[in-house]
């Protein structure tokens, strides 16, 4: 098991490496526009385009800029300065990974708790009036896409140009630390357009698992042993049906992690989405490479941690 | 003195709704065992024989079935119990085994901990210190080596005859009074097979427990019955003692059941000799007697007279549903047993003019 986790991780590790030299090649070898006009700015003349060529190094041999960026990237996690604002990209990520961090976990708190009744109940009463709305509910809630979905919620509720004005709208996150019960309102409705998809993809994949289960022979004992039908469902049915949802879990909670831009960007939380939409609009490459990478950190520890996890959850799953 | 049965089957019928039609799965079979009893239930795929006792189970209340009859244990209606009274019989007084002990056992719990849930399910005041105890007790007797560190290994680190002492073990649980076996060989190795047919025989007499034991191997029911109801398309069309079904069956499809299995007493060059056709439809089974497609004796009026289990002459424990007349169908069987073609005896005792002498 160990040597199977330190495998994982150094693999994981060569992955990294593996998609930070493709970012570097698609920024400075095959870059979209010239970085270091880019750095200086719409109105700097030929001579200080020339400077800032020199000062980052672009003149130098690809390979030499290669080895100086993945020094950088790996042993100092320094993504450089941002070229509109001059900031540290790395600082820039730090400080907004606890809006994103806040804004992930809780929407997959109220996915998972609104997927797991739905689901269950659905599969167990299948056709019954209950399944058939849920489902379709659920059907709409994945065609919804999130940006729609969002300013429909903000025209509805939010305490400013809400017609019900019930939650804080756009703009009005605060970070936990500051004050807690303004931050829980203030990602109530982020929190709930962001998770109605996934709580609806879930649902039904829940939903197909179990029925699935519960057809499986061991039900079947589980029910000629005497147990009752609430126990058979949850302990039998329900704990077979939920690895394949942990997988996908773990995947989902890393794509997330890395920036749930869509979100972000309706509501305006300033997380590493709505940074990386930011960086994407104004070309800013050391932000994208930040926020590229950052993202590619999170799926890949995700899918590892998924892995591990699977091996306590199915005791069949030998790992060596 | 007549003792009670202690399960009674009374005229049960099983119907499932389907997309295509009404499954009559079950078609009102009625059977009776005695504690310390086998009873055999042999049949092939689609016969009824594994429905049945599910409906006894009370499990296929979980399905759309539909149910018709009586199912009498210990005298109470058990088609009459509610789901709650159910619950509290299966698994303590009525217990079932089932073929393939790797998909009944769930993969993810020890198999310790699902004997555990097995006698907690019935004795929730139990601790689960000494529901272990129990559990490595059962799995001691049912002959599994080293059962206190077996006990903490998951299905999937058993073999598959140990899988099956582990379900016989979890069957046991309880000291049920009725233990139904539902084909608890087929998925097996032949040796380990006898193992566990002899484990059962062993247990039913111990433990004074009645044994159903469904198969469509007539090796198994040889082995372990008292008495055998073969089953056809969702009927019973022939009971009696395992002796006499052995020695002077009555029914043409048992006929074809013990032609086809492989015997010693024979050159070994000797064919098997299958039961030609296929299995009927339960949606839409032949008119008249339900065999008579498959039967080599069919005369023009069995095709729409549907014969009823009745007493053999002489015999009033021996019952078979066939329209021929005794004393001929005891013809024919002397002269199967020698060996001679279907066709040909069909001949030798002059079936067909049987036919013109009858009014059809």
């Amino acid at each position: 098991m160990l040597r199977y986790i330190i495998r994982r991780l150094l693999w994981g590790i060569v992955l990294l490496v593996l998609v930070s030299a493709l970012t570097f090649v698609i920024f400075y070898v095959l870059p979209s526009g010239d970085p270091a006009a880019q750095r200086a700015g719409p109105k700097a003349g030929p001579d200080l385009i020339a400077a800032v060529r020199e000062q980052l190094h672009l003149n130098d041999p690809k390979i030499e800029q290669f080895g100086r960026y993945m020094k950088n990237v790996f042993f100092h996690f320094d993504f450089g300065m941002s070229f509109q604002n001059n900031t540290n990209v790395k600082d820039d990520i730090i400080s907004r990974l606890p809006a994103t961090i806040s804004l992930s976990v809780g929407a997959v708190i109220v996915w998972l708790a609104i997927a797991f009744p739905v689901g269950i109940i659905s599969a167990i009463r299948r056709r019954s009036f209950l399944d058939r709305f849920t489902m379709g509910a659920s059907l709409v809630a994945i065609s919804a896409p999130v940006y729609w979905l969002g300013l429909v919620a903000l025209y509805l509720f939010a305490d400013d140009v809400g017609k019900y004005k019930i939650f804080p709208g756009i703009n009005s996150y605060v970070p936990i630390s500051q004050d807690p019960v303004k931050w829980f309102e203030s990602l109530i409705l982020p929190w709930l357009v962001l998770a109605a998809s996934f709580a609806a993809i879930y649902a039904r994949l829940l939903r197909g698992n179990l029925i699935d289960t519960m057809s499986e022979d061991y039900i079947r004992t589980a029910r000629a042993k005497g147990l009752g039908e609430r126990r058979v469902v949850l302990r039998h049915g329900v704990r077979s049906a939920v690895t394949p949802v942990v997988t996908i879990l773990g995947l989902d909670l890393g794509i997330l992690l890395g920036g749930a831009i869509l979100t972000e960007s309706v509501f305006n939380i300033p997380g590493i989405g709505r940074y990386s939409y930011e960086a994407i609009q104004r070309l800013d490459l050391p932000k994208i490479q930040g926020t590229v990478l950052f993202a590619a950190f999170f799926i890949i520890a995700l899918n590892i941690v998924v892995d591990i996890a699977y091996a306590f959850l199915d005791p069949r799953v030998k790992y060596g | 003195m007549v003792s009670k049965p202690l399960l009674e089957v009374k005229n049960l019928r099983v119907q499932f709704q389907t997309a295509d039609g009404i499954v009559k799965a079950v078609d009102g079979i009625s059977y009776s065992v005695e504690s310390g009893k086998a009873l055999g239930i042999v049949g092939e795929s689609g016969s009824g024989k594994s429905v049945s006792s599910l409906t006894v189970m009370g499990l296929s209340r979980f399905t759309n079935a539909k149910i018709e009859g009586e199912i009498l244990f210990e005298g109470r209606d058990l088609l009459k119990a509610t789901d709650e009274e159910m619950r509290t019989i299966r698994g303590n007084e009525i217990a079932m085994i089932f073929q393939d002990p790797l998909s009944s056992l769930h993969p993810y719990y020890k198999v310790g901990k699902q004997l555990v849930e097995a006698i907690r399910a019935h004795n929730s005041d139990m601790s689960k210190a000494a529901a272990r105890t129990k559990a490595i007790e059962l799995l001691g007797m049912v002959d599994l080596p080293d059962p206190k560190r077996r006990v903490d290994n998951y299905p999937h680190e058993f073999s598959g005859g140990m899988r099956q002492r582990a379900m016989i073990a979890m069957a046991l649980a309880n000291d049920p009074k009725l233990l139904i076996a539902d084909e608890p060989t087929t998925a097996l190795d032949v040796t380990v097979q006898a193992q566990i047919l002899a484990l059962i025989g062993r247990l039913q007499h111990e433990l004074n427990t009645a044994v159903v034991i469904i198969t469509h191997d007539l090796g198994v029911i040889a082995e372990t019955a008292d008495d055998v109801a073969v089953m056809y398309a969702g009927r019973i069309v022939e009971r009696a003692t395992t002796e006499r079904i052995f020695r002077s069956p009555e029914h043409p499809y048992t006929w074809g059941l013990l032609r086809s299995i492989p015997r010693l007493d024979v050159p070994r060059d000797a064919p098997l000799v299958p039961i030609p056709g296929r299995p009927p439809s339960l949606i839409n089974p032949p008119s008249g007697c339900s065999f008579h497609p498959r039967c080599p004796y069919v005369l023009e009026s069995h095709k729409t007279i549907d014969p009823m289990l009745e007493p053999v002459p002489g015999e009033p424990a021996h019952g078979v549903a066939c329209l021929l007349p005794s004393d001929l169908r005891k013809r024919i069987w002397s002269e199967l047993r020698e060996g001679t073609d279907p066709a040909e005896v069909r001949e030798h005792v002059q079936l067909d003019e049987l036919e013109g002498a009858k009014p059809v």
